[in-house]
This record gives structure tokens, sequence and C-alpha cells, in this order.
């Protein structure tokens, strides 16, 4: 049975039939009577005051209930959206914290900031009557340019003084210093990572009611972490006790990082429904979407690395601009510091790193964790920079990489920027990597392809991250407000089979097959005997949710903790019904032994008889069969690979066409290998689209999103990307009881370098040196052409 | 103003009172309840609502549904012939893991299907490619979608689907 369906097996998904027939159920899905919708009015200005909202015209449209302002909010006393990650400055300060009203209450500060909430019985209706509110706006200067955030630019919050949230740095600048002091060779690099909007499938959306009789509220939302986001609401925002809200993420459409956070139109609903009496409901336009959903990356960065003559890194040193955007959504801090910073040593031996990093305020939509999450940042200026050296000293780049690679016998290895790599064997990978992509036989590819009129390049990138977020103990330490472990409870009915609830949430990680695998595998329950219940609050223990390729290594090691504590009472019930001793029963393929007799008692008889405890120790244990574990990981788990991307670049025309594109991961053990290849599939294709075709651009002058729509923000398509080639190489997590590391974010924290690299690769022959990311036709004609 | 339709959706007779701008998509779903269809952007672009229309693969956000009075009209829920029969088309997806979140995924079987018929059954994987470019998926990296799809051509050739 387990060999079918157990761990590493290719079973086939559980959620797939009601994907596949249409009866998923996501939020805008969810029949609610007496409905009622919501539309925002948002503003349409990058910086203004408002000087005065007139509701009077809209209130008297069709099917309007209620209109709400942020002096509703005011007046009601409610509370500012988070930001839950406290970074101290280079100085031991603080970040600074400038207030974020849940809606604008005398300033709008980007183009789709929250004005004014429509509540109206039909969307249409409630979007008419948005569309006849009068707001006067007085426009003020506004700035959308990261580069010119910090040197004067109109200041986006009078309590962040000159856009400066925090200047923080990790590392010795001296040390670092003197060590470049001695280095034979220095490659100097400057970069932006290009700002980009997640867009998941599923827009955001939510839907509200209140329950006059109970008191008690329901927020049904497209979240990552319904009980973070109970959290937040109830602790910080809006006041309602946890246990008066309860929190339903359904199925939910993709996330990327987006749905972590606390958002303004959920909480507005979650607020409104008591007053509004009727249940409220509201989905995103994409074009709200583009404009208020958290973005990702954005940074501006300088990078130095030095080299010895032998092409050994002796020192990195990196100076990182991050936008934060208009206001700190809810773990904004933490991204490009604790999640890119202390990634700089990738998976090198370079013995010193220093990095400043300065967040700043621009009139822009919030930035927060995107797929990656400071880690995709950190690799693209690793994987950059070395590929650059590599090609200043005239050295072949896997030859560099490998000359510096954290050797096998250095783990665990203590990085100089604060994490220790538990376990890790970088050389067979790129080995492998290099055999798959056909490496030798690539400059006779690139000769072909000269002969076509075509231009060939090869780029590595070789990642590391840190995920399985994580020792709570750690975080702590880091200025995280919450604990980052992860709960299961293993439930068995009286006729043996399961229930698995985890406070993990899978919106695509395929959690329903994976976690039931790991029961199945581990208990012997056939995995139709499993149901895995999520993203729930009223019906799940309190969990942390899912994000930062956590679900497995934390959540996963919940469900191991707690199948462990079921077979440590089974042995107890079936040493009491084989009259053996506990000591000498033993647990294999789901059933108890008596080790060297036939006396035998399967699970499932085990848990009748605690169920129905007619003959039971009841003196000893309890009857039932519902174990419950917390797991708080050791250490983070530390996923690495190399991919190598090979293209073609068109020089008449700038535009770049991926030929191929490999990746090989280490990810640990392998609960379900196809489910893993979708997972590196899906995260390339974002890597790609970072690289060649996403930008989310705000016109300079006007603060306007210029890249709103799907006409005007390239989403990577089928005919963007080839196939891929796909390998692995297994290093157990030697600190969590599955092995396991997490293969979520990896294919787009690896991808663009390796794209980039390539493109850079091939545009040698014309002396190009730098391309700006997207490599879009464009910036590459432009690149080749000298700027012109 | 409120306009009558009358139209044949998966097999069943159905009508109702539409205002005269109810897209295909709002009727199939805030009318009709078949919830399957998605609506992924507001710009006709992401193809997460595509159904068939008359036999063919259409954008149910691009059409309204008065324009469609007496169509007979096909949606994700009314694919499977029966409830442990899936179409060759969703066998194919479940068989390749051609979906993570399901949101893309009835639009991406509605084209698909439209897709193979239109190309004969016979489909490579650069056609499959540029015919996607309807379809949004943020998930799956199209990857094993073009491999479901190729998959899916003979089956339903052999199927006579």
């Amino acid at each position: 049975m387990t060999a079918e369906t157990g761990i590493g097996a290719r079973v086939k998904r559980k959620e797939d039939q009601r994907f596949l027939t249409g009866t998923g159920r996501y939020v805008d899905d969810l029949p609610l009577a007496r409905a009622t919708y919501a539309y925002f009015l948002r503003s349409p200005h990058a910086h203004a005051r408002i000087k005065s909202i007139d509701t009077s015209k809209a209130k008297a449209m069709p099917g309007v209930v209620e209109i709400f302002t942020g002096k509703d909010t005011a007046d009601a006393k409610m509370g500012g959206l988070i930001c839950g990650w406290v970074v101290k400055d280079k100085h031991g300060q603080p970040h600074k914290a400038p207030p974020h009203p849940v809606m604008a209450l005398d300033t709008v500060r980007y183009v789709g900031d929250t004005v004014a909430m429509v509540v109206a019985n039909s969307h249409d209706e409630a979007k008419d009557a948005a569309e006849a509110i009068k707001v006067d706006y007085e426009v003020k200067p506004s700035n959308v340019d990261l580069a010119k955030a910090l040197k004067g630019a109109p200041e986006v919050h009078a309590e962040a003084p000159g856009n400066l949230i925090y200047d923080w740095e990790i590392g010795v600048k001296a040390d670092v210093d003197a060590a470049f002091a001695k280095a034979a060779h220095v490659t100097k690099l400057d970069i932006v990572n290009n700002r980009l909007i997640p867009n998941a499938m599923e827009p955001r959306a939510a839907a509200a009611d209140y329950d006059r009789g109970t008191g008690n509220y329901t927020l049904w939302s497209t979240s990552q972490n319904p009980h973070v986001l109970r959290l937040i609401l109830s602790a910080f925002v809006l006041g309602i006790p946890e246990h008066k809200l309860r929190v339903i993420a359904p199925d939910v459409g993709g996330g990327f990082g987006s749905k972590i956070f606390c958002y303004n139109e959920e909480t507005m609903l979650t607020w409104a429904a008591s007053r509004v009496g009727r249940p409220i409901k509201w989905t995103a336009e994409r074009a709200e979407s583009f404009m208020t959903d958290a973005h990702g990356r954005d940074h501006v960065t300088h990078a130095e690395l030095a080299l010895d003559k032998d092409g050994k890194f002796l020192g990195l040193k990196v100076d990182t601009i991050a936008n934060m955007g208009a206001y700190l959504s809810t773990f904004s801090t933490a991204v490009p510091t604790y999640l890119y910073a202390t990634l700089l040593a990738g998976q090198y031996t370079t013995p010193l790193i220093y990095a400043n990093v300065k967040a700043a305020l621009t009139h822009t939509a919030p930035v927060d964790a995107y797929r990656g999450a400071g880690r995709p940042e950190a690799t693209f200026v690793i994987e950059s920079i070395v590929s650059k050296a590599a090609k200043e000293l005239k050295m072949d780049p896997a030859e560099l990489r490998r000359k510096n690679f954290i050797p096998k016998e250095a783990f665990p290895y203590q990085t100089p920027v604060a994490l220790q790599y538990d376990s890790g064997n970088y050389p067979p990978i790129i080995d492998e990597a290099m055999k798959i992509a056909d490496y030798k036989g690539f400059e006779a590819r690139r000769a072909e392809a000269k002969s076509r009129g075509k231009l060939r390049g090869i780029g590595f990138s070789s990642y590391i991250e840190a995920c399985g977020l994580a020792p709570s103990q750690v975080i702590g330490q880091l200025g995280g407000g919450v604990g980052q472990w992860e709960s299961a409870q293993i439930k068995f009915n009286p006729t043996g089979n399961v229930q698995i609830l985890t406070g993990a949430h899978s919106h695509g990680q395929s959690h329903e097959t994976t976690f039931a695998q790991i029961v199945s595998d581990k208990l012997g329950v056939p995995l139709e005997q499993i149901e895995v219940v999520h993203g729930d609050t009223a019906t799940t223990p309190f969990g942390m949710g899912s994000y930062g390729s956590r679900s497995l290594a934390v959540g996963g090691s919940a469900i191991m903790k707690a199948a462990d504590k079921v077979i440590a009472k089974g042995k107890k019930i079936a040493a009491h019904l084989m009259e053996a001793s506990v000591a000498d029963v033993v647990f294999e393929n789901g059933v108890f032994k008596v080790a060297g007799t036939d006396k035998n008692v399967p699970l499932g008889q085990a848990v009748f008889a605690a169920y129905v405890p007619h003959n039971y120790p009841l003196q000893e244990l309890e009857p039932g069969m519902d174990e419950n574990a917390f797991y708080d990981p050791a250490n983070f788990v530390y996923p690495a690979g190399t991919q190598i991307c090979e293209v073609e670049v068109d020089p008449d025309t700038g535009t770049v066409e991926v030929i191929a594109h490999t990746a090989v991961d280490d990810f640990g053990n392998i609960i379900n290998p196809m489910i893993v290849e979708g997972q590196v599939h899906g995260g390339i294709v974002q890597g790609v689209g970072q690289a060649l075709l996403e930008n989310a651009v705000y016109d300079k002058e006007t603060g306007q999103l210029m890249s709103g729509s799907y006409m005007d923000y390239t989403m990577p398509r089928a005919d963007d990307v080839p196939s891929f080639k796909l390998g692995y190489k297994v290093t157990p997590c030697p600190h969590n009881p599955l092995g396991v590391k997490g293969c979520g974010e990896a294919g787009a924290i690896a991808a663009p370098a390796a794209v980039m690299n390539a493109v850079h690769d091939a545009l040698v022959p014309l002396g190009v040196t730098h391309v700006p990311m997207p490599a879009t036709p464009l910036n590459v004609w432009q690149a080749i052409h000298g700027g012109k | 103003m409120t306009i009558s339709v009358a139209m044949t959706v998966n097999g069943k007779s159905v009508s109702g009172k539409v205002e005269a701008r109810t897209l295909l998509v709002q009727f199939l779903r805030e009318h009709l309840g078949l919830t399957g269809t998605h609506v992924g952007c507001d710009t006709s672009q992401c193809g997460a609502c595509v159904v068939h229309v008359d036999g063919k693969s259409i954008k149910s956000c691009t059409i309204l549904a008065c324009q469609l009075d007496g169509a007979k009209v096909t949606t994700i829920e009314g694919l499977a012939p029966s409830a442990d029969k899936l179409h060759p088309m969703q066998e194919a997806f479940r068989e390749n893991h051609a979906l993570q979140c399901g949101f893309c995924t009835p639009g991406m079987v509605m084209s698909a299907i439209d897709m193979v018929k239109r190309n004969n059954y016979q489909l490579d994987e650069k056609t499959v490619r540029r015919e996607l470019e309807g379809n949004l998926c943020r998930c799956t990296g199209y990857h094993n979608i073009v491999k479901a799809i190729l998959a899916a051509a003979p089956a339903m050739k052999s199927a006579g689907v």
C-alpha cells in the first residue's frame, strides 16, 4: 500500500477532482443569502490632501446600502494596519513606523489608496455609486522613483523624515574593507531588481458576515494564513476578540506571498458587516489587484566582490535601497534584511560580507514578500556578480563557482551573515546540471546559432535559500512579532478513517495529497481514508499558514509529531489488548505486534477500542484517538541548486528566446516528485518572467501605474518558455523528522540570474556588459546600441 | 431595463431576466450558480472564463448574456460524461499534474478541448504553446499543461469526443 501512496510516490492529487469539474469553492463562489456587495473608491492621485468627500449624491443612487469613508473609521477608533516585524537600524533604533490607516483619513499616498467603501445590493450598483462620490483633492508633489526617494524627494509620511524607514547593516565594514585592500581583483556591479506584481490568478476577495444572535463575525478571505489574519484583525485593528471572529480561507487560487498580508478591504468588510446587518462580498477587479496587492522586489543595489589571484572570494560588499511603497505592509521590513542580506554568502565560502540596506518610502503600492521574498534578490546579486567576475577573469563560470563552493565536509557551515547552513553538497548539483544541459556541447550550439544570425548565451545560477520559516526564538531575536512553529492534529474517527487538521494553508501547494501521503506512510492508513482539513480558524488548530516554503518542513514535521503520539498511544492500547508489555510492542505497516509472536492488533482495531473502550485500560489512558502537535523547527532549512539557462538573442530586434532551462535541486527527501516538479516549473517561469517580461512601472511625473492590466504588464505565457529539464540531488535535512527542505520558491529564486547571465553571455561579442532587467527587446536593443 | 434570455446550458434549458449589461459569465455564475467558470481579469486576457458556445470556445466575459438567446453553452461543470468519469482532457490534466491552485483550470480545459478539435486531434508542442496565448496560468509554468494537452489529443480522438 505505502509503496504506491507513501513517501516518494507520484500520487495523483486528491484536490483535482473538484478543480477539474468546476466544483472548487473560492471566496467569490460562496452563495450568501441577502448579500450586499462592496466597491472601493480609490485615489487617482499618487499624493494628495483630501479636502472634502461628498457622498450625498452617491448615497441616493439605486441599490446603495451604505457608504463609509475614513471619517467613519476614525469615529469608530479603528486601529491601523500593522507591520509585524520590528527591524532595528544600525544604531539599534526600531524602524520608523508611520501610521497605515485602513481608509485614507486626510491624505492619499499612492494611486489606489482606499478612499471610500460603497455597499450596495449588487456589484454594479456599488460601482456606479462610487463614480458619483465627489472627492476634492489638493494634489501634492509625489515621488515613485526609488533612486530619488532618499535624495530629497517629496516626503510620504512626516513620521519618516527623508523617506527613510531604516538604515540597517550586517557585518563589519572595516574588516571587509581590509579584505578588499588585499584583493587581486574587484568586480563591481550596479543592478536594479525590477518591481513585480504577484498576479495570483484568483484576485483577492473577501466576504464578511455578522450574526446578531451570537455576536460572532465570519470572514471568508483569500488568505494564505487565516489564523494570523484573525490575530492581526483581533489584537491590533478591529478589537473583535479572536473567539468571536472566525476566518475561513477556502479554496484559494494562488498566493505567492501576496495573500499573506492583512489588507484594507477585508478589514473594512469585517468591520462594516455588523453595521450593514447583511453579509458583504468583495472581489478585486484585476485592475485593483495590480494597484493594491503588495508588490514584490524593487531594489537598487551596488555590490563589489573581492577575489584573490586564484579566483577565491575574499569579501563581498553590498549596498541596497529597498522600496517599501507608501505604507509598511505586514512583513515588509523583514524582506530586504533578514530574508535578503543573511543570504549573501550564497553557496560560497566568502569569509567576509558587509551589507547596508536602506528601506525607503515612495508614493507607490506597499511592497512585501513575493515568491522567494529577499532570497531572489540576494541570489540575483551574488550570481550576477560571480558570473561577471568570471567574465572579467576569463574563467569558466562553473569553475569559478566550484572553486568557491562550501565543501561538503564543512557542514554545518556558519556563514559570516548569521545563518548556519545545516546540510548540503553543492559540487554534484552543478555537475548534474551541466550534464543535463549538455554544457560541453554549448560552443557548437553557439556556433550553429551564429550561422543563423542569432547570439546564443548560457547562464548559471547556483542558489541557496533559507526557508521553512522558522525557529521562533531566532525570529523573536530578530524582531519578528510572531512564533513560526506549525500545528497539526490527527483525528481518527471510530471507524478508522482520519482527518489531518493543519495550521498550514494550501493555495495550490497540494497539501491535501502530500500531507495524506505522510500519514499514510507513517500509520499505514490507506490514502483514500485520509482527509486533510485546513483554512478555517474554527476547525483547525492555531497555525501560522503557508509562505516561505514552510508547509512541509514545519507543518509536515508537526504532522509527524502527532503521528508519533498516535503510535505511542496505540502501543499502550494494543499492549492491553494483547496482554503484553508496552515495551514489547512494535508498530509496523499499520499493525501493532509483539516481537517474536504472532500476536497483532491493527491500528484500526486499537482506534476502535479507544472509542468503544469496553476492553481498555481506562485507569491509565484516556479514550479517543485525537493527537495534537506543535512543531518549532531547530533551524531554517537550506534547499540549494543550480539552474542553467540557454538563450538566443536576435541582435536585430533585441528579442530573447529561452531555448533550454535546466534545474537541479537539493530539496532533501521528496514526498511526491510529481508535485515538486510542478512547483519548480512554476517557480522557474515566474523567474523567467522577472528576467524577460515583467515590470511594474509607475509614471515618474504623475505617479500613475502604467503597467496596470494584462495589456501592459507582461505575464509569461505558454509560448514565452520551453519545457524544462529537472534533476535532483538529496542531502536530507538533519533536523526535521522527514529530512525535507522546501521546494516552493526555489525556481523563482534562481531563475532570474540564470536567464540574465545567459543574456549577458550572448551579448559578449557585441561588447555589451550590462542589460537592465527585465531584458525586454527594448532594453536589449538599447544595450546593443549604447543606450540610444 | 431587464431582458429575458433563454439558452441551453450543459444540456438543460435555462432562462432568466438580466440587465442588458450582464455578461455571460455573470449569468452563469450569479444567475445559474455555475461558479466553475472563473473571472481572473477585466480585459479578456486571462482565459479563466472560457466556455463553449455552440461548440466553440469563447471568453464568457466578452459576450453579453442577451446575445446568446437560444445558444448551447457548455461549462466546465457540464464536461464530464458522468459523476465518476471525466472527459479525456480533464483526465489528462489530472494524470499530468497540469493544475495547482485550480483557478485557471476550467478555462484551460475548455480552451484545450477546442484547440484539439480545431487542430484535428494533431498537435505538437509549439502549436499548443502558441494556441494557449489566451490563457494565463501563474502556478504551473505551463510545462504540465502542455504535456496534458498533447496526451489528451489522441485520447479524445479514440474516445470520439
